[in-house]
């Protein structure tokens, strides 16, 4: 692996997916580079959650291919292992493990999967409740928290993992409007620190506010991209502009 | 203090024939009566564990990428849900033990079969309950949010991993009530082992009852009351199970 | 509790505690083994002649000196017609005269269950939990030998054959499971059905009968023909009690055969086989009813 920082660390070229008949994806490419935060926005079923999923492996594809620094992903040779410790993924649902208090959550891959010293993982596990700003939950299970809450432990649970960069699927889709705030303050604070981030997102202003770079995706393909500032005031494409019209 | 409990039981066989609890004077068929008991007490115990190992590993292998293996899976299934126990049990010990090697005895030179009956009872038993079990946890795992196991593959998680981490400890906590009821009903189950001759407590009380007619009522008194008992602690401990496995934020409100 | 509780229909506090409320398991019911059913969806048919080669193949494949398998596998040709006559039907009427006697007495004890009298209910919720919780052998065992063998009415005196006492020991178990099922039932149709009824000034009885009970009516089925498939293979146990059904019939023609040892593979096969060829049909049907009756709830 020849990866060096000056190439794209997510590189994607002319990717395409079907689920069955329907294709889902029809020749997306996309260029990341290292410390860069790009938002995703189109409308439901373009195709933007699929998109993201094909990065860390959770779909397959049909063709084309995605480069996470350098190494191709789709390679059926390929150590989902070694991919998934350095893309972390958060969900729409957090989907956090019911079963466990908010530590262990965190914990628990670092130390099962990662093998790393528990003691290490501990402190490390209450360093990143801090930092999500949750100190003082760490024993509370999931069902105990609020779902705000909830997908701040999940962005923590990531985190634990070390990776270099973070996709985030409609992570505030599903909470109520007075918690969105706090997640979005956690990835706010998270791309300043130069953490790499895709974020698949309906909050406009919050895209407007940290993305180097916003993709708008319309059935299957890219339409157009571009920074926020050129981007939102300047858009060329009518169908971009019929969406962004729809929701600002 | 025991000898008052014997002679109330003497006076009472006296006052009423039809009452002979002969069990609580006779201390051989007292010894019979326990021994009957323990042996109901071991089989219940060793089937409900050899049961429940067999449903996990049985779910586990429903779970397998080989067509072959679920294909054989569901035929043992599928084969011991839909024949009665009781002919299950005499074709385990009659037919398949002539077959079964036999070993040299501890007399040196009579040949003992390498399973006893007891043996078989327990074999047979469990993998009658078993088949129940492996549908039981299989039907727990497809409760387990197929996210929630994404979300453990995206962390990095193999399957074995997330089996042990994840699906299990949640899969079993769901299962637990349909457990319950099939544990239940192998508990009572084991009294067929009678028909290979194990002697549980069925078997003595049959045996107490053909050589004492007038202590009829009393065995069914004490039979019914251990089988309500043993069930019950069944279930209290079950529950109780349940109970300090249930997540905070999750129970019933 | 935000909807009233019908009088002896619905209690407070009655279901089993759910540990994980989010995901819960669907299959089941009260009964238990309504679960029995609900895994044979993904089976394939295909399943019985598998099953039938592990049993027949096999022991062909054993080895034996002197009198072999092959003499073992006529013998039971031979007697297999009178297997089936004689032995396997009679387990069936014994089955099917239970399931009446048992369907009958348990809608009565289920509907017994959920009257507002709390002396009737009372006694029909122990009657209904001793008889579900005590195992049928000793059920059968106690009816055999606390019964009568035979009756004097006037000068006349009628014997009591087993296999009668044998269809009523059974009939206990059933009754009781069969009056949970109606009970089940009964509960699980929404308290606005009772209310909006009431509110149409339908008496108690009216409503039970003309809006609650058709409406479960169809659900009550599937675990109805569950308890059936159970009963069936229940029906061996009577070889215990002597009736002569199929197991019995089996033991005495093993008998006749001069006690090979090679006898017993073959005919105890064919005894499983037979019961299954019976039962799982049944248990594909129940699968099929209740997936069918599931989704108008």
């Amino acid at each position: 692996m020849n990866w060096t920082e000056t190439e794209p660390i997510i590189s994607i070229k002319d990717l395409h997916k079907s689920f069955g008949s329907l294709e889902v994806l029809k020749g997306i490419s996309m260029d990341v580079m290292k410390g860069e935060v790009v938002c995703v926005i189109g409308p439901s079923g373009s195709g933007k959650s699929t998109l993201i999923r094909c990065i860390n492996a959770l779909n397959d594809i049909n063709s084309g291919s995605i480069k996470v620094e350098g190494q191709e992903v789709h390679d059926p040779k390929l150590n989902k292992l070694e991919l998934r410790k350095k893309v972390g993924m958060v969900f729409q649902q957090y989907n956090l493990f019911p079963h466990r208090t908010a530590l262990q959550n965190i914990m628990m891959a670092p130390v099962k999967v990662l093998k790393q010293n528990p003691e290490d993982v501990r402190e490390r596990a209450i360093n990143l409740m801090t930092r999500v700003n949750l100190t003082g939950k760490e024993d509370s299970y999931p069902g105990e928290l609020s779902g705000g809450q909830q997908q701040r432990v999940a962005i923590a649970r990531s985190l634990a993992m070390n990776p270099r960069v973070m996709l985030f699927d409609e992570v505030t889709a599903a909470l109520d409007p007075e918690t969105v705030k706090d997640v979005l303050i956690t990835i706010k604070d998270l791309a300043e620190d130069g953490m790499t981030c895709i974020l698949v997102t309906h909050e406009m202003g919050f895209a407007r506010e940290v993305a180097d770079c916003i993709y708008f995706t319309d059935r299957g393909i890219i339409v157009e991209y571009g920074p926020p500032s050129t981007f939102f005031s300047d858009a060329k494409d009518p169908r971009t502009k019929e969406f962004l019209s729809q929701i600002l | 203090m025991i000898e008052t409990i014997t002679s109330f039981f003497l006076q009472l066989a006296d006052d009423y024939p039809r009452w002979n609890f002969i069990f609580f004077y006779d201390s051989f068929q007292w010894w019979r009566l326990v021994g009957g008991l323990k042996m109901t007490i071991l089989l219940s115990i060793a089937c409900v564990l050899l049961s429940v190992v067999i449903g996990i590993v049985g779910a586990w292998l429903q779970g397998s990428p080989r067509r072959w293996v679920r294909l054989l899976v569901q035929g043992y299934i599928q084969f011991f849900r839909n024949t009665p126990p009781f002919v299950q049990l005499l074709f385990f010990y009659f037919a398949l033990g002539q077959i079964t090697p036999t070993i040299t005895g501890p007399d040196g030179w009579t040949e003992v079969p390498l399973i006893s009956n007891v043996g078989w009872a327990i074999i047979s038993l469990s993998f009658f309950a078993g088949s129940f079990n492996v549908e039981i946890f299989r039907a727990g795992i497809e409760a387990v949010p197929e996210s929630t196991r994404e979300a453990a593959d995206s962390l990095g998680f193999s399957r074995f991993q997330s089996y042990v981490e994840l699906v299990m400890p949640l899969a079993f906590r769901v299962s637990l009530p349909a457990l319950n009821n099939n544990l239940v009903n192998l508990i009572k189950t084991t009294t067929q082992a009678i028909g290979i001759a194990v002697p549980e407590l069925l078997y003595e009380c049959v045996g107490i009852w053909n050589d004492y007619p007038s202590a009829l009522y009393p065995t069914m008194t004490v039979l019914f009351f251990v089988f309500i008992i043993l069930v019950g602690i069944l279930v209290a401990g079950m529950h109780k199970w349940e109970k300090s496995m249930q997540i905070p934020g999750y129970g019933a409100s | 509790m935000g909807s009233r509780l019908i009088p002896g229909v619905h209690s407070r506090a009655s279901t089993d505690l759910p540990v994980l409320l989010p995901y819960r398991y669907r299959g089941t019911d009260e009964n238990g083994l309504v679960g029995f059913s609900s895994w044979l969806v993904s089976a394939t048919p295909w399943i019985v002649p598998v099953a039938f080669a592990l049993c027949l193949i096999w022991p062909l494949t054993a080895l034996a000196a002197g009198y072999g398998y092959d003499d073992a596998i006529k013998a039971l040709f031979k007697w297999l017609p009178f297997l089936f006559l004689s032995g396997f039907l009679f387990n069936i009427l014994i089955s099917v005269l239970t399931m009446l006697i048992g369907t009958m007495a348990g809608v009565l004890l289920g509907l017994a269950q959920i009257t507002p009298v709390w002396i009737i209910q009372v006694a029909a919720k122990f009657a209904t939990q001793l008889f579900r919780n005590s195992p049928w052998l000793v059920l059968l065992f106690i009816v055999l030998l606390a019964l009568p063998f035979e009756f004097t009415i006037g000068s006349m005196i009628i014997s009591v054959p087993d296999w009668s006492k044998a269809v009523f020991g059974l009939s206990l178990p059933i009754m009781a499971n069969i009056s949970e099922v109606v009970r089940g039932a009964i509960q699980s149709v929404p308290t606005g059905q009772w209310e909006a009824a009431e509110s149409l000034a339908f008496s108690r009885r009216q409503v039970l009968w003309q809006i609650i009970l058709p409406q479960c009516f169809k659900r009550m089925i599937p675990p109805w023909m569950n308890w059936y498939a159970i009963l069936t293979m229940a029906t061996p146990l009577c070889s215990l009690l002597g009736v002569e059904e199929l197991i019995t019939l089996s033991r005495q023609a093993i008998e006749s055969e001069n006690n090979h040892p090679e006898l017993l593979v073959p005919f105890y096969s064919f005894a499983l086989m037979i019961f299954f060829l019976y039962c799982y049909p049944i248990a594909r049907l129940t699968i099929q009813l209740e997936k069918r009756y599931a989704v108008k709830l």
